[in-house]
């Protein structure tokens, strides 16, 4: 795939989103996706990563990864200008059940980068085709500072939109920052969403998802409606290396999104 | 039984003929399956060998592609498949067992087509085992001395000659095709007190039975500390097992362009699930050692409704503080089980 547009996201210019195009049209029509399903990018020489998606399926001109300079792979990525060339492997995993979601309002509570799969299923509900299958959107969604948000174009849009209740919020702010401060788990209690109806969509940083989850317990989400979007170690993408099992479930071809009941018993060591 | 019979020491040189063969072999003092060129060579009366046969099928290190890249373009190239069907002689039961398993894992809902295609063009000759060692442990994980599973013939020792079961259509068309002669009613009728002498002798140690229901539940017992407390989390079990097969997916860079290389890998390293960021949701050998116990006797059965164990007895012998799996598995099958 070609680099099409690099975008920098956060002001420590350690996250980046890259909009990829396919080189091959015949790849581009086989590759099919839903929010939440990850595909694994290669950088030649130096390897293989898996990233979420963080382009929704119907916006049709490019794929969109955001990707936070922490390894070798990611470090030869952000090393990459325009024009660059990758490899891809994808769609892999299950992806948000859209399915399930519709009809319901979904409060998604997203921490850090863990936010790029939330952003990928807020714009694929968004779009007219969608949005009236689909009940209300809450998003709660934190970061440690208001320069680590990401998707700011995409913040500023969604606050103008009917049906959406945007809350950030950072760890500490700044003289600029206006909106709330506090952790996300704190946040989520503030904001107090409706569990009627609605399914609760977690994905961000462990300690995070191990302080939220009681919180949304109390806000009287049942097990079955409070998925969670997980990160593993990954290799292979398909169930086979051996190393992001949950229990007998593979997070990267059973997952990475598994409603808490499917995992129950085995979250001690994602915690 | 369908069976054949024939002389041992004409059997290798009846079937090396157009066939790259791996037998059990010695080097510097260590038994190994490594191709031979004469049927002399082999060693017939081993009774394990150091390194399990897996690495004939799914290779320590194997290239997957190679790639030449420039700015615009990327060349990706496909290995070449092999050059000769393989032959694998006289591996023992436990580890054609293990061929079983490793095909629910290759050849399952994902397929992985270098795997495929070379068990595919492979025979797997195996030897029952006329004697075991105390480490051995098939007869409690579903297999036994003289199991077929994952063989296409398997030979049965009656003195000088073997009886060559036939097990698959495989192994049927190998003997077709070296016309090797039907056994007679007289040594057929031997056969039954080999298996039964055998299997008398064996002396597993362990019981299987209920075990995935004491495991269940019981992941974050505190019962994992003190089992783990003696690993050091050197990772000879796995690598020695002839069923683990996690592995790793590598680059490396060749003139340039490069290949993308897979290596077996370890569950009981600490770099194994390290995640870039720093978070590592098995950071000790509790942890580590936990999740090795729980994919065979747990989570393979859970995915593939099989022990992922063939009971060869490797990570007991090779272990070197002693840990003997065994007495893990009959400390966990004393508790009860947790609802």
């Amino acid at each position: 795939m070609r680099i099409e547009k690099v975008v920098v996201e956060t002001d420590d210019r350690d996250i980046k989103t890259f909009s990829l195009s396919f080189v091959n049209k015949e790849d581009e029509a086989n590759f099919n996706y839903i929010p939440g399903q990850f595909a694994e990018l290669s950088v030649f020489g130096k390897g293989e990563a898996p990233f979420g998606m963080a382009s929704s399926p119907t916006q049709l001109e490019c794929l969109e990864f955001t990707v936070s300079k922490v390894g070798v792979v990611t470090t030869a990525l952000h090393n990459m200008q325009v024009g660059g060339m990758v490899g891809i492997r994808g769609p892999l995993g299950n992806g948000y059940p859209l399915e399930a979601l519709k009809g319901k309002n979904i409060v998604m509570i997203g921490g850090g980068f863990g936010f790029s799969t939330l952003r990928a299923l807020t714009n694929f509900v968004l779009d007219e085709t969608n949005r009236h299958s689909f009940g209300d959107i809450t998003i709660i969604y934190g970061a440690r500072r208001p320069g680590l948000l990401l998707y700011k174009d995409d913040l500023e849009k969604w606050r103008n939109e009917a049906d959406l209740h945007l809350h950030l919020t950072v760890d500490y702010g700044d003289e600029e920052w206006t909106g709330r401060v506090g952790f996300v788990p704190q946040i989520t209690r503030e904001v107090a969403p409706s569990s009627e109806n609605a399914y609760a969509l977690i994905c961000g940083p462990p300690a995070m998802i191990k302080f939220t989850l009681p919180v949304v317990n109390e806000l009287g989400f049942p097990l079955e409606r409070t998925l969670l979007s997980l990160e593993m170690k990954m290799k292979c993408g398909i169930g086979m290396c051996g190393r992001c099992n949950i229990g007998s479930k593979y997070v990267c071809r059973d997952g990475p999104v598994f409603s808490c009941t499917e995992i129950l018993g085995f979250i001690s060591e994602q915690l | 039984m369908k069976a054949k019979i024939i002389k041992k020491k004409d059997i290798l040189d009846r079937l090396i003929n157009g066939y790259e063969v791996f037998a059990p072999v010695e080097r510097d003092g260590l038994i190994l399956f490594e191709t031979i060129g004469s049927g002399s060579e082999a060693l017939l009366g081993y009774q394990s060998s150091k390194m399990p046969p897996k690495g004939i099928l799914f290779p320590q290190s194997e290239t997957l592609f190679s790639y030449s890249s420039t700015k615009d373009t990327a060349n990706i190239g496909v290995p070449p498949g092999l050059e000769k069907p393989r032959l694998i002689f006289g591996i023992r039961p436990c580890d054609a067992m293990s061929f079983r398993l490793l095909d629910k894992v290759f050849d399952g809902e994902c397929k992985d087509p270098y795997y495929i295609n070379r068990r595919a063009t492979t025979v797997v000759v195996s030897v029952g085992c006329t004697t075991s060692r105390a480490s051995c442990f098939c007869t409690a994980v579903g297999g036994g001395p003289f199991s077929a599973e994952g063989s296409d013939l398997l030979l049965i020792d009656i003195g000088d000659e073997y009886v060559v079961q036939i097990v698959s259509d495989k192994g049927a068309r190998l003997l077709e095709e070296r016309g090797f002669e039907d056994a007679g009613e007289d040594k057929l009728a031997l056969v039954p007190e080999v298996i039964k002498a055998a299997e008398a002798s064996m002396e597993p140690g362990v019981e299987i039975y209920g075990l995935k229901e004491k495991l269940d539940n019981r992941f974050d017992d505190p019962i994992w500390q003190q089992l783990t407390e003696k690993c050091l989390g050197c990772g000879v079990c796995t690598y020695l097992c002839p069923t683990c097969y996690c592995f790793d997916i590598v680059d490396e860079v060749v003139g340039s362009g490069g290949e993308r290389i897979r290596i077996w890998d370890s569950c009981q390293f600490p770099l194994f699930t390290l995640q870039a960021s720093g978070v590592n949701p098995r950071p000790t050998v509790r942890e580590r050692f936990r999740q090795r116990i729980m994919h065979k006797f747990s989570y393979f059965v859970d995915v593939y409704d099989q022990i992922g164990c063939v009971g060869c007895g490797r990570c007991v012998t090779e272990c070197p503080v002693n840990l003997d799996i065994r007495q893990v598995l009959n400390s966990i099958a004393q508790l009860e089980v947790v609802k």
